[in-house]
């Protein structure tokens, strides 16, 4: 991406972009609320604070590039079939806002319901998926349990063949599950909160914060201080750094996730493949590429890259599933800091600190949730209190021990 | 993939190690007495950053012992390994 934002228009998927998305703004001294990061989690809350709540003072703080975290980072899967009542309710929100969004932001990005097959490879995958669908259809989401041949129907390029080392037993589908151009996910957020009036500043690091007692009046940035009335972090893999400065501790790890694609190729795969057992998830981009991710690398970094060897059990994985991409050439490989935490259930709500919001811990699975958390962080913001949807995701949860233990719905080892 | 030093063995493939998450987290000596919040600390919460980091591997593929190191969490340069009891080379941790 060029400095003025998007690029030109693309050919390969129809969209003209305007030669300017968003202002390019020097932060002012105070706002009413102050977004810590422009990935699309920030963007969103910032869209929704003007849209449903009138509030326009604000500013969105990126230490790098707008959405250059892991917003560009991610394999784009959105899907809303998790296990528990509280994620059902919350990734189901997101699902909706999804289908409405290219609409209410006047803004094509290629959001394709083309569904989603987590596969099972053992007994146990079978009860658990089975179970997992039931719970799904109780709480309205859409679901079902697939047989072999009935996942080859809908993949047909996938091997569901018994011989393979660890056979494919079935797998749930959910068909209004899909993929969306992430980048320009997140253009479509900023030019509406540009339109808003709302300040999207680049290059301007959160270093700490302005405290009053247990109050947060502002940020300090490497932009000089800027005061707040309410600060909303949304730093993904960073936000324990940025806690730590207020002696701030989190129930989170960081850890490197990675991606790769493969050269383009005419379309062949028609769905989004997702298989915790053998590891690997795959979709095709719009333009051709084959999308795939891995697992997380075991150990704590921040290092924005991961190690080879998870690469190539994703591809071993990838190739034995679909013995057809044996001979395409991997083009680009890419790592993103992605923060875990106990429960693989993001943490959203209050903090010690009157008028500090956070929202982080979404691990590997954050951008399906890009709209509800925009829209659940605005609402922090702007009422000072929990939204019903992400209640249950507070940081007392660790100390109550009302975990929402999502790690076989949320379906990248971690 | 990251070259481990084992204290015992040498230096091995990261293929061969487990990862044990941070270093010296001791068991609370009096967990009764603990309040929900102090065992919610100890049972969740760990250290993160960005910088040194003591932690624990495993020597799975090898002589399955347990050890500890200090590795920087951007560059992954492993500034010491130990063996349990040890203190680490320029005391860190
Ligand atoms: C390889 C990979 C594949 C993934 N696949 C999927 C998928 O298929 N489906 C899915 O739902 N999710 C997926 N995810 C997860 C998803 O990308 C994240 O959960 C989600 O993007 C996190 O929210 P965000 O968009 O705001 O994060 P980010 O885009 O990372 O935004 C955080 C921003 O904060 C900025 N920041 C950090 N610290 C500071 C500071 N101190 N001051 C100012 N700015 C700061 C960062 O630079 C960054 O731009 C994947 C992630 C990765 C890495
Ligand atoms: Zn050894």
């Amino acid at each position: 991406m060029r400095p003025g934002g998007a690029s030109a228009g693309s050919a390969q998927t129809g969209q003209q972009h305007a030669d300017h998305l968003w202002r390019h703004t020097d932060p002012k001294p105070s706002y009413d609320a102050v977004v810590v990061g422009a990935g699309g989690h920030g963007l969103a809350t910032a869209f929704y604070l003007a849209k449903n709540h009138g509030i326009t003072n604000v500013a969105v703080l990126e230490r790098g590039w707008l959405a250059g975290g892991n917003m560009a980072r991610n394999t784009t899967i959105i899907r809303s079939n998790y296990l528990w009542d509280e994620s059902a309710a919350i990734y189901e929100h997101a699902l909706k806002l999804w289908e409405g969004l290219p609409e209410e932001l006047d803004y094509d990005f290629l959001f394709s319901q083309r569904g989603v097959l987590n596969l099972a490879h053992t007994q146990q995958d079978v009860r658990d998926s089975r179970r997992r669908v039931y719970a799904n259809q109780l709480n309205g989401v859409d679901g079902e349990w697939l047989t072999p041949d009935e996942v080859a129907k809908v993949c047909p390029i996938l091997n569901v063949s018994p011989e393979t080392r660890y056979p494919v037993l079935g797998a749930t589908y959910q068909p209004r599950a899909g993929i969306a151009k992430h980048d320009h996910v997140a253009w479509a957020f900023a030019r509406q909160c540009d339109q808003y009036g709302i300040d999207l500043i680049q290059h301007c690091e959160v270093t700490g914060f302005l405290t009053s007692g247990n109050r947060v009046t502002g940020v300090r940035t490497t932009r000089g201080d800027i005061a707040a009335g309410r600060v909303a972090m949304t730093a993904a893999g960073h936000s324990s750094v940025l806690a730590g400065t207020l002696g701030l501790r989190l129930p989170v790890q960081s850890h490197p996730l990675q991606a790769l694609v493969s050269e383009l190729l005419e379309p062949v795969h028609p769905t989004v493949v997702m298989s915790n057992h053998v590891h690997v998830y795959v979709s095709q981009a719009h333009k051709g590429e084959l999308v795939m991710g891995a697992g997380v690398d075991s150990y704590n970094s921040y290092g924005q890259r991961g190690s080879v060897h998870v690469i190539e059990q994703q591809m071993a994985a990838a190739v034995e599933l679909f013995p057809i991409f044996a001979r395409a050439h991997v083009l680009r490989t890419w790592g993103g800091i992605v923060d875990v935490t106990p429960d693989a259930s993001p943490v959203i709500g209050l903090t010690p600190y009157e008028n500090l919001y956070i929202n982080c811990g979404w691990g590997t699975g954050g951008f399906k949730a890009t709209p509800a958390v925009g829209w659940v962080m605005a609402h922090l913001v702007a009422t000072g209190t929990p939204h019903a949807l992400n209640e249950p995701f507070g940081l007392d949860r660790f100390t109550t021990g009302a975990l929402i233990d999502e790690h076989g719905a949320a379906a990248v080892a971690h | 993939m990251l070259l481990i030093r084992c204290p015992w063995c040498g230096d091995r493939e990261e293929t061969e190690f487990g990862y044990g998450g941070q270093a010296h987290v001791a068991y609370p000596p009096s967990a009764e007495q603990l309040s929900d919040d102090e065992w919610a600390q100890y049972l969740f919460f760990r250290d993160n950053p960005k910088g040194p980091f003591a932690e624990r591997w495993v020597h799975a593929a090898g002589c399955r012992r347990w050890f500890n190191a200090v590795r920087h969490t951007v560059s992954n340069e492993f500034i010491s390994v130990y063996r349990p009891g040890e203190k680490p080379a320029g005391g860190a941790a």
